[in-house]
């Protein structure tokens, strides 16, 4: 018949020797390519949300005279970076949730000849990816809804380092939740976690606005979006007050690499019994 | 001839769990040969396949595939192995070819061998005409088969099967044993689990019986039956007289020289089947409805088992007396050999799992 049925291609499986790195890129591979594959399905996910939040808060509110125009300017570096956090924290935790229990889908990768912490690897980087696409596409949203987004060429490399370690940063807390919740609780996931993130990472409200409600500020400090919306509020508008970038970029660093590293702890404990 | 797998002493203990799942197991596959590992439900053999194949971690013990210590190097025993686990785990995210494509993209294989690989993968497998449709359209029985397809993409030495037939219909039982015994031609080695003793009968070269994660018995099927205490097996449809009972019967049976054991068939407990009858893949072990009446049918016969050392054919006289004498009528009489599935419920008891 064909290489298949040639005992020597069977016996001598040597044809070739997988190298950990092209493993790591196939699997990577696997996730762009089904991210494709469902593009659609992605864009509804990263821009829905984002789209009715600009079109409410910056837009209807507006119009009703309840919020100025200026605030428009806020809230999109704000809604900037609370997609690029949520995106990269959900590409991780969802699929992974399935993929480890009803679906098993994850097994064939987990069986690839590259160490099986490099899986967890992969889906952090997939998920910066996919967040910083999500990220970019939220400016000509924003500017068509608002007639206009507020941008600083100056702050690029700022902008673009903290959407980087900033996605991290939601990547590792949903690579943590992804292996700690059972398929079970999804819904207590969306509720105690997802929506307190949401509303305490000054993504809605610079955080020196905070600067009369002390104890809210505080809670705001220990949400690791609270320090991308400040960098990127900081790399698009550097007027309005914030918190200094380098503050900002080294606690989502740190943030990144803690939630990263107890993430990874809970993949090897699910991939490996 | 040299070692496939190889395992020694290998303990696993699930955290909170008092019991071992696997309980100082050791065997050897020989390169090139089926190898069953037999056993009831728990008896700790997915997690035996589970250490070999890297996905759970040994306390205790070595194990290794195709030379690779498993457990020192699972990067590297990965590429010389592939498993088919008990459950369904295809990407439901790709079409089935893309499932085999993939699968040797992670293997590093380049696009147009894994392109060519998938394509006689799929034919081999009878896919083909379905290779790009949807993987929640497959059946039971393709998904399995796209599965053994899929492990077979990078070349393994070794392929491991979990119950690999467990919910299959007789044809694709059939389809999946030819393919199996196709593989070892071409020189791949083999090991499946499975609690059918038919099967493990069937496809194995050596079956190694397992339970409570300790190996019970190893050897070829037919050594196994063999050294079962009973060199064969008499078997006697009985219509006892009035006012006798089947199981006064069976102990005056028990006093006939020659008799190791008797027992009664297809009532409550005792397994079922008769040698050489064994027939229906995937029934439960047990039960025995198609011989055995229900138990106190009046007037029905009643099937009894004798196991004999002796010829069973020298001891028909003696035992027709002894039933004469009670007044029980001899109805029927089957000669054979004892079953592997005598040989498990002699080794593993009949308590249910
Ligand atoms: N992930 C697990 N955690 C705890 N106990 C387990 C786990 N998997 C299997 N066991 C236990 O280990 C024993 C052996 O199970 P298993 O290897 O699946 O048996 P088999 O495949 O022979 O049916 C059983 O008692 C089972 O309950
Ligand atoms: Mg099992």
């Amino acid at each position: 018949m064909t290489a298949v049925a040639a005992p020597a291609a069977t016996t001598a499986p040597t044809t070739a020797r997988p190298s950990t790195g092209r493993a790591f890129l196939a699997i990577l591979w696997r996730d762009l390519f089904v991210t494709g594959k469902e593009v659609w399905v992605f864009l509804a996910q990263v821009a829905l949300q984002p789209l009715f939040m600009l079109f409410i808060f910056a837009k209807v509110l507006n119009a009703g005279g309840f919020v100025s125009d200026q605030y428009k300017n806020l809230l999109l570096p704000g809604i900037v970076a609370l997609t690029a956090f949520l995106t990269a924290l959900q590409t991780v935790s969802f699929p992974l949730i399935m993929e480890f229990s009803f679906t098993r889908e994850i097994e064939d990768r987990l069986l690839a000849p590259l160490p099986t912490y490099l899986v967890a690897v992969e889906k952090l980087t997939l998920a910066i990816v996919r967040a910083i696409l999500a990220a970019v596409l939220m400016f000509p949203i924003g500017a068509l809804v608002l007639g206009g987004a507020a941008f600083h060429i100056g702050g690029i490399p700022l902008l673009a380092l903290s959407l980087v370690l900033g996605s991290w940063a939601g990547a590792g807390i949903g690579l943590m939740l992804g292996t700690l919740v059972p398929p079970a609780k999804i819904s207590v996931l969306f509720a105690v976690i997802l929506t307190p993130l949401m509303f305490t990472g000054a993504t809605q409200y610079p955080w020196h606005s905070l600067d009369s409600m002390r104890w809210f500020q505080i809670v705001t400090l220990a949400n690791p979006l609270t320090y991308l919306s400040e960098a990127v509020r900081g790399a698009t508008l550097p007027s309005v007050p914030h918190i200094a970038p380098w503050i900002c970029l080294l606690l989502l660093a740190l943030s990144g690499a803690v939630f990263s590293a107890i993430g990874i702890r809970g993949f090897m404990r699910r991939a490996i019994n | 001839m040299s070692v496939a797998v190889e395992v020694r002493d290998l303990v696993k203990q699930y955290p909170k769990r008092d019991v071992n799942a696997v309980d100082g197991l050791s065997f050897e596959v020989h390169s090139g040969e089926i190898f069953g590992l037999l056993g009831p439900n728990g008896a700790g053999k997915s997690t035996t396949i589970g250490v070999l194949t890297t996905r759970v971690k040994a306390t205790g013990g070595r194990a290794s595939v195709a030379g690779v210590d498993v457990i020192r190097d699972p990067v590297g025993a990965r590429r010389m192995l592939a498993v088919v686990p008990q459950q369904t785990n295809l990407d439901r995210s790709l079409t089935p070819r893309q499932n085999l494509t993939f699968h040797a993209a992670y293997h590093g294989y380049p696009r147009a061998e894994r392109n060519a690989r998938a394509a006689d993968l799929l034919k081999e497998f009878g896919l083909e005409e379905q290779a790009d449709v949807k993987v929640d359209w497959y059946s039971g029985g393709m998904a399995q088969r796209l599965m053994i397809a899929r492990a077979m993409m990078h070349q393994p030495a070794v392929l491991f099967l979990d119950e690999p037939t467990t919910g299959l219909d007789p044809q694709s039982r059939l389809f999946l044993w030819e393919r199996v015994r196709e593989l070892r031609e071409r020189g791949v080695t083999v090991v499946l689990t499975t609690h059918d003793m038919d099967e493990a009968a069937e496809m194995s070269d050596r079956v190694g019986v397992v339970d409570h994660g300790k190996l019970l018995a190893l050897d070829t099927p037919a050594a196994l039956t063999h050294g079962l205490s009973g060199q064969a097996v008499l078997e006697l449809t009985v219509t006892p007289g009035p006012a006798d009972e089947p199981e006064k019967i069976l102990a005056a049976l028990q006093g006939v020289e020659g008799v190791e054991r008797a027992e009664r068939v297809g009532a409550g407990g005792p397994a079922g089947l008769p040698p050489g009858m064994a027939g229906f893949p995937g029934m439960p072990g047990g039960g025995g409805a198609p011989m055995g009446p229900p138990p106190g049918a009046a007037g029905g016969g009643v099937t009894l088992r004798l196991y004999v050392r002796s010829q069973p054919a020298t001891l028909l006289g003696p035992v027709a007396t002894v039933l004469a004498e009670r007044g029980a009528q001899l109805t029927g009489v089957h000669i054979g050999e004892p079953s592997l599935e005598d040989v498990f419920i002699n080794l593993t008891g009949r308590g249910l799992r």
